[in-house]
């Protein structure tokens, strides 16, 4: 057996010819995993320390929970478009995980597939609002519109880290993440201003979701060195530009922040592996295939 | 003095002769041109048909998304099921050029009232599902929607170019998936050499029945829809495979396949055409858990389509009322 890879898609059809095709020849030479992680050429191929591994690990994991949840979407969106669109979300934020998962691997020699496939739940460090379940529709824009108003105000700052391949990662995410808010803002106007149903949905969403924001601006020791080294921005450093325009969507859509609510116990503690009851079926789910085979290449 | 209805007659008849010679020259038909009504019908069946079936078929694939087993591969398969999501939107748009509207079709499809492709009725319990897929559904897809970028119907001839360009993609990423498979280990093998067995023949089925047992496709042909008859087609798919085959090391589970030289085409056995009729009176393994998904993310995001229209209606008032 031959490990070459036929001519397959060089040209559609080309043994035996279907006759001549009027649009050309259609090539699949381009396929799009043309740079497949970003920041790779910026940081040339240097290893991440310790901090910083830790840091894109948690940043990684973020992005990998919340594409594993988005992904759910795909076929059981209320329109095609939207599964479109929060399929384009979902592969966005699994790009921004396999560059940041990658990058926390070279520190000591994981791949993206050894963290994200065999690392067990206490051993993963996203925030607690990314492993929320989708809900209704509701849910998952009210999820989005805090996470993607976080990532943008994160992402920014993260493209002036001094860390090269952070700054990589990040200016490619930032464009990204910028798109996921408008789309997240957009839906938020209209269920908040479009029915009485829609609007009690996105009330009660906004509600069940507002307790995992804090989380997402705890400083804790690692980030507070990567902070000194100019490699990460101080996580509550965000909290205000993140207040400034969540008030700004909200005024438009007649909502108000919930505030003051004693929602937990205990706070989040992803970055310390402690989660929620809703990650470890995510994971069992996601890593059950790759566990059954290990060691194989797909 | 001529009555009107004479006056519809000749220009019925003028209209009719404009038509005919475009077919003849092998040019367009556009929106805007007449054609006669039974071409429009069966423009409107097949391209909703054909826009069913890229909605219904993202179905068994988004089955592994959440189980992909690395995140390349969930990467590109995410990408793929998008894609067939895109292709179902230009398709739509393009039999709405044909003066139906998307609620309509959705309607049909939910109800039971219009056809998807056969093929996605079949279930994807394995990973290698995802390899055989690409291989061989794309792969039988790209061979009958090849000849559609000619189509005399403008809109859905240039649809399908770029549906075309991103099919010849979605079947190498199967063809990928299970080279990588045939040459992991023993139970990768198996696994892949399993979802060949059971893709082959309903891929096969995808060309439709024998060319004497296919009642549309003498006018398809004639109106330049159809380019190629369902045997030539389905003749020409097997010569791709052999050889892919053989390099994958998978084995077509037809004992019978061999090139007959004398006829200058591959002698193969008999597809079995009552399984086919049954999967299309809905009697395959998935028809009721095909729809069933379909209907229930369309019922029940209602409320959020809904909340779009009245939102948009409202900001047009609050636009009317500024003005």
């Amino acid at each position: 057996m031959s490990g070459e890879t036929p001519d397959l898609g060089g040209r559609v059809g080309a043994e035996p010819r279907i006759e001549t095709d009027p649009h050309g020849d259609v090539t699949v030479d381009r396929v799009a995993l043309a740079e497949e992680f970003a920041g790779e050429a910026a940081g040339a191929g240097h290893a991440a320390s310790a901090d910083v591994a830790a840091y894109a690990l948690g940043l990684g994991d973020d992005a990998l929970v919340l594409a594993q949840r988005l992904g759910d979407w795909i076929t059981r969106a209320p329109e095609l478009e939207e599964d479109v669109a929060l399929g384009n979300i979902a592969l966005d934020l699994l790009g921004h995980a396999r560059s940041l998962l990658h990058y926390a691997g070279t520190h000591d020699g994981r791949s993206e597939d050894d963290l994200a496939y065999f690392r067990d739940e206490p051993e993963f460090r996203n925030a607690w609002l990314f492993e929320q379940p989708n809900g209704d529709f509701a849910h998952t824009i009210a999820r989005q519109l805090v996470a993607s108003t976080y990532l943008v105000e994160l992402y920014r700052r993260v493209e002036a880290s001094t860390d090269a391949t952070l700054a990589a990662i990040a200016a490619k995410a930032s464009k990204e993440v910028d798109y996921h808010r408008d789309h997240a803002i957009q839906w938020t106007l209209r269920l908040a201003g479009g029915t009485d149903e829609s609007r009690r949905r996105m009330l009660r969403a906004v509600e069940q979701t507002w307790p995992y924001v804090d989380e997402l601006f705890r400083d804790d020791e690692v980030v507070a060195r990567l902070v000194d080294e100019g490699i990460a921005p101080r996580p509550s450093s965000l909290r205000e530009p993140f207040d400034a325009v969540i008030d700004q969507v909200f005024a438009e859509a007649d909502l108000a922040r919930p505030e003051g609510r004693t929602a937990f116990v205990v706070d989040g503690r992803g970055r310390e592996g402690k989660h929620t009851e809703h990650l470890g079926p995510l994971l069992a789910e996601m890593q059950v295939l790759a566990r059954a085979h290990p060691g194989a290449s797909w | 003095m001529t009555a009107p209805a004479d006056l519809t007659v000749v220009e019925n008849e003028a209209a009719q002769a404009r038509f005919d010679d475009l077919i003849a020259q092998d040019s367009r038909i556009e929106p805007r041109d007449w054609m006669p009504d039974a071409y429009r019908k069966t423009l409107i069946r097949q391209i909703s048909q054909h826009a069913h079936s890229e909605i219904i078929g993202m179905q068994p694939e988004s089955n592994w998304i959440s189980r992909a087993p690395s995140l390349k591969r969930k990467a590109i398969l995410m990408a793929k099921v998008q894609d067939e999501a895109g292709h179902g939107l230009y398709l739509y748009s393009a039999a709405q050029t044909l003066g139906i509207g998307r609620e309509e079709m959705t309607q049909q499809l939910i109800e039971g009232r219009a056809r998807y492709s056969s093929i996605f009725n079949y279930t994807t319990p394995t990973w290698a599902d995802m390899g055989a897929i690409g291989w061989l559904v794309d792969g039988a897809a790209i061979c009958n929607q090849v000849p559609l970028c000619r189509a005399s119907y403008g809109p859905y001839g240039r649809a399908m170019v770029r549906i075309c360009k991103e099919e010849s993609f979605h079947q190498r990423q199967g063809f990928e998936i299970l080279l990588e498979l045939m040459q992991g280990t023993e139970a990768q093998r198996e696994m892949a050499q399993d979802a060949v067995n059971r893709w082959y023949w309903p891929s096969l089925m995808m060309f439709g029945p024998p060319d004497d047992e296919s009642p549309n496709s003498a006018q398809s042909m004639a109106w330049n829809i159809k380019r190629f008859s369902n045997d030539d087609l389905r003749q020409r798919f097997v010569g791709m495979l052999v050889p892919q085959a053989e390099v994958l090391g998978v084995t077509l589970p037809d004992p019978n396949l061999a090139w007959n030289e004398a006829e200058q085409r591959y002698d193969m056995s008999e597809i079995d055409w009552h399984e086919f009729h049954e999967v299309l009176a809905g009697r395959g393994p998935a028809n009721a858990e095909r729809l069933r998904r379909r209907r229930e993310a369309h019922e029940e995001g209602a409320w959020v389509r809904e909340a779009a229209a009245e939102y948009a209606r409202k900001q047009a008032a609050k636009a009317a009322a500024a003005a």
